[in-house]
């Protein structure tokens, strides 16, 4: 029973260690805060994959009460502990983002025109920014046949565990 | 092909519709995940690029402690002192230009167009004749006498002032050469890094013997023999003027000397290299004799010398007490660990004169006088400081060398091993004392070019892009008119980055940067090997990824954030754990001499003090052949070995003379050497 207890414990500071870390790289002035506006980059640096609304709720939870444009290490750790402990906002499998991928190329071609995914993440779901659809164009159209061969580029794409 | 305005059915549109969305926020969610990875990949390297390169800069303070270099350096001085001397010494008349010379032509007095050609002739990757360096230099020094330490400069004839720093790096002149409409001042650090740091000081000298009133150049902490040394610079005037490069180096250390420390614009905004201290006066610094501090790596001699002139112990050369053992309040340094003053430095902390005799001892100094007069400790002529020459010499150290900080207060900057953090009250401090409303300075790398901080009353400008690798950052330059309003003009030299994604220009920097830090990994393996294996209770070679990441911390200590950086050093772990002889044969490299249990330690030693050994082979080759001599190849690693503690056999350096091809007749070729030891990736990913 103390073994298991040991092993939980062991567990749970490299979790804090983790998210220390993790933390700290955007800490730019050493004081334990961060700028709210960079929590989802850290948030889904530790692994987690959540929604942009996910996210508002997480900072809910996090935020003082007035916000002052900062969150402290102090509340973020516990909330962030409790959702690497949960395994909430696991990361999409590979097959089901090619199956999201299908699903807006309805005319199952293989492929998609760079106007018909601009379309789709600029108007549907979470829009991007400009600078985002830019940034994702960028690497995803082949730029000899100027189309966006979604199977190959989910697979470049690939982000390794942390 | 937006949502599908069949109207077959309703609940097939719908859900045709609800599914669609369900997609787009998959992907986005997706690629959302996936940029702020690579926004962490893209911070983790700039903290490694950082780390390495600030750690290389104390380390070159450090091994100034060695006194030999001491005395070479006031040997210097003394020479400097001898100003009517120097023009017979150099006596350029004498080198004549050889037959089939192509290179570009100057003749005295500069005109604008000379220096414009000289720009071009260096675009077309000319080079310019050693008799024309020495000439120009000369002039350089003539003209910079006769300024002060600090330079005025007025917006008041409506015209747009640009301020550059660090350019290091070639500039590209898109904002156009000097000229009368066209004032520039240029912040320090024109050398070291780049390939072609002597073609940019030719240029900016040029251009400041055309345009005295409009060019105003300010010292960096670069312009200093010490540091050129280390970072390159020594090595790359040796190289392309070879005879002619010892007098041409003398020449230029006087010139850095006589570099003026600041300058202020309409009264109002102050430029300076590094950053300010408390203490920091510009009446006094207005004052001082600039050019009596060569380097602002040495310190003048305190006045309690003993009879041998040997230093107090504890003390070192930048003026920080490295025996004051209260820790660097952790907020100051990146990591959560504090890092005590006191370990950073073991070596630094034995006193220097023990350490000397010792050296003295093994080594069996000889009766040639060469070698004795590096490492002999009596010293007829002590020059003794005065309290006030410490004081301007902290002056202009903290000009040149200090960091601004987001924490209040001013401490010293451990990080440089010279200078000062400054925070937000000194800077409010200083400016109003002075009355200035902004500080300009340069003299870290910035990613975009430039930066503000403190309340926006500090401006970082950095003019070299690219400066870690291709793509790592972009260079800026700003530019003010009479209403003294910064405008920026920021720029990324590369015709490919632009076609790069930001993907292809992460992993580009970042590999750069592993590549690095393995090689920093590797040149520690023995002290990571006894740590690891400290905290492998079980002996099955093994440990947890949280041991194997406070174990590289503590070793290491860089403050880097190594969970983060795990999946990149470390290729193959097994539930959790890393089998660490494992992973020390993946870091390996590819090794031109073979490993034996006797070379093992001397291999490390090479690779971790690779600069070092650099730097004091280069002061040993007193007469800048690129030659040294097997004994004083032998007699620098003994020197080495026994400041840093490590035991090195005489085998062990005979095999490794024997190992490399020296075709030289008994002298070792410093950069075949140097080369020989380059660290090759056995993995290129």
């Amino acid at each position: 029973m103390a073994e298991e207890r040991e092993i939980a414990e062991a567990m749970i500071s490299e979790i804090h260690k983790k998210i220390t870390d993790a933390f700290d790289v955007f800490d730019h002035e050493y004081n334990k805060t961060v700028d709210v506006r960079e929590i989802g980059t850290i948030i889904r640096s530790l692994g987690c994959c959540p929604s942009e609304g996910e996210l508002h709720d997480i900072l809910a939870e996090i935020e003082d009460e007035e916000p002052t444009g900062y969150i402290n290490f102090d509340r973020f750790l516990p909330t962030m502990t409790k959702v690497l402990m949960e395994r909430r906002y696991r990361p999409i499998p590979e097959d089901v983002l090619l199956q999201a991928f299908e699903v807006l190329d309805q005319e199952k071609k293989g492929y998609l025109m760079p106007e018909q995914l601009t379309k789709f993440m600029s108007e549907e779901g979470e829009p991007f920014t400009q600078e985002e659809m830019e940034e994702m164009l960028s690497a995803a159209v082949d730029p000899d046949k100027n189309v966006i061969l979604y199977k190959d580029y989910v697979t470049m794409m690939a982000v390794e565990a942390p | 092909m937006g949502c599908g305005s069949s109207t077959t059915t309703v609940d097939y549109s719908l859900k045709k519709s609800e599914r669609a969305m369900k997609a787009a926020i998959l992907i986005q969610r997706w690629y959302r995940r996936y940029t702020a990875h690579l926004e962490v990949r893209r911070r983790c390297t700039w903290t490694i690029f950082q780390s390495i390169e600030y750690s290389g800069e104390q380390d070159q303070i450090k091994v100034r402690t060695l006194q030999k270099m001491e005395l070479k350096g006031m040997m210097f001085e003394k020479e400097i002192n001898e100003e009517m001397e120097l023009e017979k010494y150099y006596d350029f008349e004498n080198i004549h230009l050889s037959e089939g010379y192509k290179g570009p032509h100057l003749c005295f007095p500069l005109t604008a167009s000379h220096a414009a050609a000289l720009v071009e002739a260096f675009r077309h990757k000319q080079h310019l004749h050693a008799r024309y360096v020495l000439q120009l230099l000369l002039e350089t020094w003539k003209l910079l006498k006769l300024m002060p330490n600090i330079n005025r400069v007025s917006t008041c004839y409506n015209k747009e002032i640009t301020v550059c720093g660090d350019l290091k790096i070639c500039p590209s002149w898109h904002n156009g050469l000097p000229s009368v409409e066209k004032p520039y001042i240029f912040n320090g650090d024109y050398v070291d890094r780049g390939k072609d740091s002597i073609e940019i000081l030719m240029i900016l000298f040029a251009f400041l013997l055309v345009y005295p009133n409009q060019v105003h150049l300010n010292r960096g902490n670069h312009e200093d023999y010490i540091v050129n040394l280390r970072y390159g610079f020594t090595k790359e005037v040796m190289q392309k003027y070879k005879v002619h490069g010892k007098k041409i180096l003398r020449l230029l250390q006087i010139v850095f000397s006589w570099l003026p420390l600041a300058t202020i614009i309409d009264q109002k905004i102050l430029i300076i290299h590094g950053g300010i201290s408390r203490s920091t006066d510009l009446d006094v610094i207005a004052t001082i004799d600039r050019h009596k501090y060569v380097s602002a790596v040495k310190q003048p001699k305190r006045r309690k010398t003993t009879r041998q002139g040997q230093r107090q112990p504890g003390e070192c050369c930048c003026g920080i007490n490295r025996n004051d053992s209260s820790p660097v309040p952790s907020t100051y340094r990146s990591g959560s660990d504090s890092r005590p003053l006191n370990s950073i430095s073991k070596g630094v902390r034995l006193s220097v004169d023990k350490e000397l005799e010792r050296c003295r001892k093994q080594v069996g100094l000889s009766d040639d006088t060469r070698v004795s007069l590096l490492l002999s400790e009596s010293d007829t002529e002590q020059y003794e400081a005065s309290e006030l020459e410490n004081a301007e010499w902290k002056q202009v150290v903290d000009i040149l060398w200090s960091d601004p900080v987001n924490q209040e207060g001013c401490i010293p900057n451990v990080v440089r091993g010279g200078g000062c953090y400054f925070g937000p009250d000194v800077t409010k401090e200083v400016l109003e004392k002075h009355n200035f409303q902004l500080l300009i300075r340069s003299h870290e790398c910035k990613q975009d070019g430039y930066e503000f901080c403190h309340n926006r009353k500090v401006l970082t400008i950095f003019s070299a892009s690219n400066y870690y690798e291709e793509g790592s950052n972009r260079g800026a330059y700003v530019r003010m008119g009479p209403d003294l309003i910064p405008h920026f003009v920021q720029y990324q030299s590369s015709k490919t980055t632009r076609k790069l994604t930001m993907r292809q220009r992460v992993s580009r920097v970042e590999r750069s940067a592993i590549r690095d830090l393995r090689e920093q990994l590797f040149a520690h393996r023995c002290d990571l090997l006894r740590a690891f294996e400290q905290c492998d209770k079980t002996k099955k070679g093994k440990i947890s990824l949280n041991d194997w990441a406070n174990t590289v911390e503590s070793v290491m200590q860089l403050g880097l954030p190594w969970r983060i950086l795990r999946s990149q050093l470390v290729p193959n772990t097994t539930d959790g754990h890393i089998d660490y002889q494992a992973w020390f044969e993946h870091l390996a490299i590819e090794q031109p001499i073979k490993e034996t249990p006797q070379s093992s330690s001397l291999l490390e030693t090479l690779y971790r003090n690779r600069s070092n050994l650099e730097t004091i082979f280069r002061l040993i080759d007193s007469d800048s052949s690129g030659l040294i001599s097997f004994e004083e190849f032998r007699q620098t690693w003994k020197l080495l070995s026994s400041h840093l503690n490590t035991e090195i056999s005489d085998q062990a350096i005979s095999d490794l003379a024997r190992s490399i091809d020296f075709n030289k007749d008994g002298n070792i070729d410093i950069n075949e050497f140097m080369e020989a030891f380059r660290l090759v990736d056995r993995n290129p990913s």
